[in-house]
């Protein structure tokens, strides 16, 4: 029996050796942080939707940047995947026990993270949306983001000049069934489109989870089903890509029309090579850096942030049209995240 | 192939010497050092690691994996494995908050019928794995696809909120000292305790662990292997749907995205707590343990301030030691 006594000693052993890997990487975080460990400076968490997403990714860096000009330590979560409401609520409840003054969040479920909020909230954290709002928006002190119903609107009017009276049929490759930032740009589009849900023109709407291979995939599939396809509205970028992918292998690239929002910077440059005609560009860092001050004013003694601030849009397209004002792309590479 | 030859170390010899030399040869011990070592050492690095809150917190941050880690341990020790437990619970979650949000049936009722259902897909796995019979991964490998499909069809993909009290009931608090402990926690710690005396001390615990070592001796002594596979199945499908009212009452609605990585999570705790998943092997206790490592790292470390993404690295080191002590301790056997 003495070889589980040592399986006990040897699985302790590894312990020791995990913790002190977690040790490194705690000073490598603190160190980064710029917080320095000092015990009296402001805490901010910042629980964005993955790890991984550019888009995130930038806004960690704003955030980051921020904390430490403004002498606060940040502490950074993130959900398992896109939805992940349960690991947005555990990080939410182990960075009030961590004490931070404020929690900077990018909802994953705009209605399911209102509880775990509201508790933060009683706790005398102050809560500011990121990015996309709660549900009701009221289950947080304020909301920095954009507004995504005006930077679909932006690509709509766009798209709609640049058709210049051609006849328009159009494949709408969407978010997912039932997120906000999805249904709001889809919304704008129609509007700055100057059409309504169920209008002809819309001859094809698929869901691509904003993912560039789900985007070729719809893509694909959308052009069996109306061949003559020639404008595609795109939730984001990597959609656009993976549209255009499928365009290519039509033949069809060339004379159809793809916008789409965000303005990352993969996808500004792939205005360069003429795959995307426009996009609306949001502004991730500005959000995280006006966040963190928010905090910090906050703990200072100031007052709570509130309401609506809109982090700005801003059109990118180097084949401008008469009536939509825009940047060129150019700007749009100096401004992009990711 | 040594199984036969294996005495099962969870359940030593009866003439076994002493007392303390049983408890130290407990495959539990390795785990538990584990734990309290993460402790002692989160203890020392943060100043908020070390308060009644902060394992209240803990508990609850742990008793939705740890509760679908206890059906996956029962699974486990019959050398099968369970991938649709995330699934099952989210579509348990969702049938009951939307039976009782929409005041279709009482909340009780709508809860029963949640248990119901969630017990209803276990048997339905172990209906598949006996009947056919194929292959447990593969079993619930589809019922994962199928469950995920029919929680977001019957949901219209849309998060079910404005829940009758009586549904939260479990994330409700009752006071210890200075410790707010949730009513959820509770019932959690009750099921591990209840499942640790089934296995160790009921002739289907003992059925159990026979199965997972090898059927074909099982079914030679007389145990009626199909049933007991059937019955493990959709007792685990039943601790999946308590799981479902535990998520619920603990975020407050029902969601549809509810359980994505929570099957692998759940093993991962089975694992972390030194059951075999060769079956035959391990106790739900140790399973506790093994969800309270991960939650205990991921605590911490969010309290020193690190970074997230550590915790996955950690976990995947972490299950990977474990896996080589469980390899290293059979090969010694041989």
């Amino acid at each position: 029996m003495s070889r589980s006594l040592r399986s006990g000693a040897l699985a302790a052993g590894v312990a020791v050796a995990v913790i002190t890997l977690a040790a490194c990487g705690g000073e490598d975080t603190a160190s980064s942080g710029g917080g320095g460990g000092g015990t009296s400076a402001v805490k901010v968490g910042l629980i964005t939707k993955t790890e991984t997403n550019p888009f995130f990714v930038k806004m960690k860096e704003g955030a980051a940047s921020a904390a430490k000009a403004n002498g606060a330590e940040l502490m950074t979560a993130a959900g398992k995947f896109d939805g992940d409401n349960a690991g947005q609520i555990t990080a939410i409840e182990n960075m009030v026990a961590a004490g931070v003054k404020g929690i900077l969040i990018t909802p994953s479920d705009s209605k399911a993270i209102v509880p775990a909020l509201e508790k933060a909230r009683s706790a005398g954290v102050m809560v500011i949306a990121l990015d996309s709002p709660t549900e009701p928006q009221s289950a947080t002190d304020a909301l920095f983001a954009t507004d995504n119903f005006k930077a679909g609107e932006l690509i709509g009017q766009y798209a709609k000049a640049a058709m210049a009276g051609k006849p328009a049929k159009i494949a709408t490759l969407d978010l997912a069934p039932g997120v906000a930032v999805g249904k709001l740009r889809h919304d704008g589009f129609l509007k700055g489109f100057g059409i309504a849900e169920g209008d002809p023109a819309v001859v094809c709407s698929q869901d691509t989870q904003g993912d560039q291979s789900k985007g070729q995939t719809a893509m694909e599939n959308c052009l069996q089903k109306a061949p003559d396809i020639n404008v595609v509205y795109t939730i984001n970028e990597p959609a656009a890509l993976g549209a255009h992918t499928a365009l290519k292998a039509r033949g069809r690239d060339k004379d159809v029309l793809v916008v789409s929002v965000d303005g990352g910077c993969t996808g500004v440059k792939a205005m360069r090579s003429g795959q995307i005609a426009a996009t609306s560009q949001q502004y991730p860092l500005k959000m995280a850096e006006d966040g963190v001050k928010a905090v910090v004013t906050y703990a200072k003694g100031g007052s709570k942030a509130s309401g609506y601030t809109d982090t700005g849009v801003t059109l990118i397209t180097d084949k401008p049209v008469t009536g939509v004002e825009s940047k060129d792309v150019a700007f749009g590479l100096q401004n992009c995240w990711g | 192939m040594t199984a036969t030859m294996t005495p099962a170390p969870a359940r030593p010899p009866v003439s076994e010497p002493s007392a303390l030399r049983r408890v130290l040869t407990t495959p539990t011990v390795g785990p538990l050092v584990a734990l309290l070592l993460a402790c002692a050492f989160f203890s020392f690095n943060s100043d908020q690691f070390l308060t009644g809150g902060n394992f209240s917190l803990i508990i609850q941050q742990v008793m939705v994996v740890g509760t679908l880690a206890i059906g996956q341990t029962l699974i486990i020790l019959t050398a099968g494995i369970d991938l649709s437990n995330g699934a099952i619970m989210a579509f348990g979650g969702i049938l009951m908050a939307k039976l009782a949000a929409d005041g279709v049936v009482p909340p009780l009722v709508a809860v029963l019928l949640g248990l119901l259902v969630c017990a209803g897909f276990g048997a339905l796995n172990g209906l598949l794995v006996t009947t056919i019979p194929l292959p447990p991964f593969i079993v619930t490998l589809g019922m994962l696809n199928i469950v995920f499909a029919l929680t977001h069809i019957y949901s219209q993909d849309q998060t079910v909120t404005g829940l009758p009290d009586q549904m939260t009931f479990l994330g409700e608090t009752f006071r210890i000292g200075d410790t707010n402990v949730t009513y959820g926690s509770v019932v959690t710690i009750g099921l591990f305790l209840l499942f640790a005396y089934l296995l160790s001390q009921t002739a289907w615990g003992k059925h159990v662990y026979a199965l997972g070592n090898s059927p074909e001796v099982a079914r030679l002594t007389g145990i009626r292997t199909n049933r007991l596979t059937l019955g493990v199945y959709a007792v685990a499908g039943l601790v999946y749907g308590i799981a479902a009212l535990l998520l619920v009452s603990r975020t407050g609605v029902g969601d549809p995205q509810a359980g994505q990585t929570d099957n692998l999570d759940s093993i991962t705790a089975v694992v972390l707590g030194g059951t075999s998943l060769f079956g035959g092997r391990g106790t739900v206790i140790g399973t506790l343990i093994g969800a309270l490592i991960v939650g205990v790292f991921r605590n911490g470390l969010q309290l020193m301030g690190v970074a997230s993404i550590y915790q996955t690295l950690i976990t995947g080191v972490l299950v990977i030691l474990a896996v080589t002590v469980d390899q290293l301790s059979r090969r010694r056997n041989r």
